[in-house]
């Protein structure tokens, strides 16, 4: 028997894989306020609750918002809890000043967001446009590529956050409807092997009445750049944290993600696209496909939004290095500017006379499908610019008029 | 003079000594408040009958009762002038910095 064999297969969506993390997590308190496509997460751990079936007693909290949540969430946290929430799209927004709220004062929440494009026009389908929304609060970002890798990802976060070097909250991103409700099949691991890898959550960080707190207080101008600055040196800290986290997790369960960007047939690629959730999935498909007609495509999957994998984009840039050029896949727009992923990932790899040319692609926004062939597309024009062929460097792929 | 909760205020030296997040123990207030103030409040004893209304009303918990007349805890106190304004025997004025 292979280590990944190890558990029990059985046929979830992404919802219900996450909820089986959340279940061997055993949170002590759930609040959560229901919103496609994160839905049916909430309902199975409400199942799950009601049926005693969690891994440790839990409270399951039916707040009147989102933003109540998250509040809710972080009060339980100061009381030392291990907590969970989930959320998408507008929910996540509504949650925005809670974040903030969770991220200063170093509570360790773990966040599911079932990612859905932000309103107006109104969508109840996925595009990342809410989590990179979130992108500067202060949060922990990962990005999945299937509801393995979701209910995995849970069970790190976990660790990760609770870590006394990291305490900051983490949010795992299952791109919507995609991943959080496409059925396929799950290796859940057993609750020992679990609790090995997940130690009860202990913090000083909390309120008592032998050992009274001053929690989520002011700084005045003289030390806001200060606390801004250590703030950032955690950031920093978990980079390493996350990477030591997965070898770790790879012991134990057999399965690994490789750290903040995995890579899929690099090693020669001259022509290489970043993407981040569950595109990478169609994304290796074509790689394959070009591959065996001679190409030398590569596929980059950022599973990191925060902290950025920026060391690795920037090695890219090096003379070693194979590739010519990089395209990102964003599933989100900054208007006015580009994808954000392809503004961090440029930003990370420049310097004066830098190797290599970018493309940036928008696609696939309130669901809109990313096809193989919308993949190829992209591939397609990375090939051009390597040849010297004028591409325009922002570009939407898959629009009905082209 | 300041309640006896809170600490003397120093201002961290290092990264180290600056608050985990912003949580801390309690009793630790990271920021004075004084360079906020244009009117300081002072307090008349012999007006002060100690019916506390200023201590319940102080936003910053900078009046103290431990003593025989109450006190105010001058680190602290943005000179919002609520003690003032409450105290019903006018035993507390507010004085311009500087005079």
């Amino acid at each position: 028997m292979t280590k990944t064999q190890k558990g029990k297969g059985r046929f979830l969506s992404g919802n219900e894989a996450a909820a089986e993390a959340v279940r061997l997590c055993g949170p002590q308190v759930i609040a959560a306020y229901p919103i496609t496509p994160q839905t049916t997460l909430m309902e199975k751990l409400s199942e799950f609750v009601a049926a005693g079936e969690m891994s440790a007693p839990c409270k399951l909290l039916l707040v009147e918002s989102e933003h109540s949540a998250m509040a809710a969430v972080m009060g339980a946290a100061m009381m030392g809890s291990r907590v969970f929430t989930a959320t998408s799209s507008q929910g996540l927004l509504y949650m925005c000043e809670m974040l903030n709220y969770v991220s200063g004062s170093r509570f360790p929440v773990v966040m599911a967001n079932a990612n859905r494009g932000t309103a107006t026009p109104w969508t109840i389908f996925g595009d990342q446009r809410d989590s990179f929304a979130m992108r500067d609060s202060g949060w922990i970002q990962f990005y999945v590529e299937s509801g393995q890798e979701a209910l995995d990802t849970i069970l790190q976060a976990y660790r990760i956050a609770e870590l006394p070097d990291v305490m900051l909250p983490v949010m795992v991103n299952i791109d919507g409807f995609t991943l959080p409700h496409t059925y396929d099949l799950v290796q859940v691991p057993e609750q020992k092997a679990v609790d090995a890898f997940l130690p009860a959550f202990k913090t000083f960080n909390k309120l008592s009445l032998e050992a009274p707190k001053c929690m989520s207080f002011a700084y005045g101008p003289d030390y806001h750049l200060e606390s801004r600055c250590l703030q950032q040196k955690v950031f920093d800290e978990a980079v390493g944290v996350i990477e030591r986290v997965d070898e770790e997790f790879y012991g134990l369960f057999g399965r690994r993600y490789h750290g903040l960007a995995d890579t899929y047939r690099c090693e020669d690629a001259e022509l290489v696209l970043a993407v981040t959730g569950s595109a990478a999935g169609t994304t290796r498909v074509v790689v394959d496909k070009l591959r065996a007609e001679g190409k030398k495509v590569g596929l980059i999957k950022v599973r990191c939004l925060r902290p950025f994998p920026a060391k690795f984009f920037a090695s890219l840039n090096s003379p070693q290095n194979s590739c010519k050029v990089l395209g990102v896949l964003d599933r989100n727009i900054s208007f006015g500017l580009e994808g954000g992923l392809y503004t961090d990932a440029k930003a990370s790899m420049y310097r004066p006379g830098a190797k290599i040319n970018t493309l940036g692609f928008v696609a696939g926004l309130g669901g809109h499908d990313v096809s193989k062939a919308d993949i190829e597309v992209m591939f397609g024009k990375l090939a051009n610019l390597a040849e010297g062929k004028p591409e325009e460097e922002h570009q939407f792929i898959g629009m009905r008029w082209a | 003079m300041k309640p006896r909760l809170i600490r003397d205020f120093h201002f961290p030296a290092r990264p180290e000594e600056l608050a985990f997040g912003v949580c801390t123990d309690a009793g630790v207030l990271t920021t004075a408040n004084s360079g906020w103030r244009v009117f300081r409040p002072v307090l008349d004893a012999s007006k002060c009958i100690r019916c506390l209304f200023c201590w319940v009303y102080c936003p910053d918990g900078v009046i103290g009762k431990e003593e025989k007349d109450l006190t105010i805890d001058y680190d602290y106190c943005k000179g919002c002038g609520v003690c003032a304004h409450e105290c019903p025997k006018k035993a507390i004025s507010m004085v311009k910095e500087g005079e």
